[in-house]
């Protein structure tokens, strides 16, 4: 069944069609969650939190609003930060090493030995700085191009064409 | 539009990001919506980021059953498991609201009761201050009749009661050094409406009245003594009762108390 059959089943509360989506995003709104609270178990937390309010909150998704993947990594990015304002989080805070989600791949004891996970961690570890930077502000941070240009220091008009290079370098390594 | 013009402006790797204003949004949603090159290009590229945000997961494994019980959609019997839970945490949020409401409206309540108390606790200071302010005064008042009467370059003299008023009587204090007289009326009767007293000097052979002025003063003060100038050479101090403005010479008929300096 085509995505976008199963998105306009999803906002009318088919459960069939969320679990086929919760399925398909569920790693990936985990892994931005976990790049934000760097804890396992309350990654884990979360991101169920956050398929649940997807799925209350069905109704006001649009794709005029975007794609439900990056609807969804909204929710997700908002309520890791608002863990990460809470009193628990800032009690484990010590307890952190990973700064980047390239840290977090490169430690990864992932068993998964599939092309793509060698391939990910070949490409994070030839990956620039900006690049590395770029990626983690705009996919897993949620920052718009005005403050990661302001965060990175490069110009506003740069961060579109330079995210485009980065991304590209992705997708050459993935074949997509 | 220039498919590749927009495809390498790299738009739709924000589109993806999220970080694209709501007009942009909308732009991009229309235009991917009416060209298939475009869709493909928003697809490869979300495909990528799917990828490249799965790896960041680490080792925690997902099933949709973990959160099946806890959506509420076609399954009634998951209604029924989560509308109390919803309910509860509806019923202690309703009371920590109410709670809340509460205790700022009864903190209000009495912040305007503490200020209350606080102003009234000003004005009483206040009244406490006037006191001690007029307590201080009139000590300082008395201390200095106490030096007046315990000085023994002061001539003390006793002026007694005559016809008109038996009973009157006055003391006069004479400090010859300031050329003043500390005139202690105490033992004088109110004067009538319309009526004052006039104090004297009087020398006495031959007797000749000198005026040291009228106690003009005399219901409203307190303490019934007067300090009046005398450079005078007295023998003599008399109190009459005079109209109002004083006389140019004593009546004697309202001579009310005399008393003589004793030399």
């Amino acid at each position: 069944m085509p995505e976008e059959e199963l998105i306009l089943q999803f906002r009318e509360k088919n459960i069939k069609a969320y679990e086929k989506l919760y399925n398909k995003y569920c790693d990936s709104i985990s892994g931005v969650i976990n790049n934000i609270v760097k804890n396992d178990d309350v990654a884990q937390e979360i991101t169920q939190d956050v398929f649940i309010k997807a799925w209350n909150k069905a109704g006001t998704y649009s794709p005029k609003k975007g794609r439900l993947f990056t609807w969804l990594l909204n929710i997700a990015r908002n309520a890791a930060i608002d863990y990460t304002r809470s009193k628990k989080f800032k009690q484990s805070k010590q307890n952190l090493n990973a700064d980047f989600f390239v840290d977090i791949l490169e430690s990864s004891s992932s068993l998964d030995s599939s092309t793509n996970t060698i391939g990910l961690k070949e490409f994070v570890t030839k990956l620039g700085d900006t690049c590395k930077s770029v990626i983690e502000l705009l996919y897993f941070k949620g920052f718009t191009q005005k403050e990661a240009s302001e965060e990175l220091g490069i110009p506003l008009g740069k961060i579109k064409t330079r995210n485009r290079t980065c991304i590209g370098e992705l997708r050459s390594m993935l074949s997509i | 539009m220039n498919i590749k013009e927009y495809i390498t402006s790299g738009i739709l790797e924000l589109y993806i990001a999220g970080s694209l204003s709501q007009e942009e949004n909308e732009e991009v949603h229309n235009a991917i919506s009416e060209n298939q090159e475009l869709l493909a290009e928003v697809k490869s590229i979300e495909n990528a980021i799917l990828q490249l945000t799965a790896f960041a997961k680490k080792d925690a494994t997902y099933s949709f059953n973990d959160i099946k019980s806890k959506l509420k959609g076609n399954n009634p019997k998951v209604i029924s498991l989560s509308k109390p839970k919803a309910s509860l945490k509806t019923y202690v949020s309703w009371a920590a609201a109410i709670m809340f409401g509460t205790t700022l409206i009864l903190s209000v309540l009495q912040n305007n009761q503490l200020k209350e108390q606080l102003a009234s606790r000003n004005i009483e200071k206040e009244t406490l201050e006037a006191q001690i302010d007029s307590a201080s005064t009139s000590l300082a008042a008395a201390e200095k009749l106490i030096e007046v009467f315990r000085d023994k370059d002061i001539v003390s003299v006793s002026l007694d009661g005559q016809t008109v008023s038996p009973t009157s009587y006055a003391k006069v204090y004479w400090d010859k050094k300031t050329n003043s007289i500390y005139l202690d009326a105490k033992g004088l009767p109110e004067p009538p409406k319309g009526k004052v007293y006039q104090v004297w000097s009087l020398k006495l052979s031959p007797l000749t009245p000198t005026s040291l002025g009228t106690l003009n003063s005399f219901i409203a003060d307190a303490n019934k003594i007067f300090t009046i100038t005398n450079a005078n050479e007295s023998e003599a101090f008399g109190i009459t009762l005079e109209p109002t403005g004083g006389n140019l010479t004593p009546t004697l008929e309202q001579l009310y108390t005399l008393g003589t300096v004793q030399s």
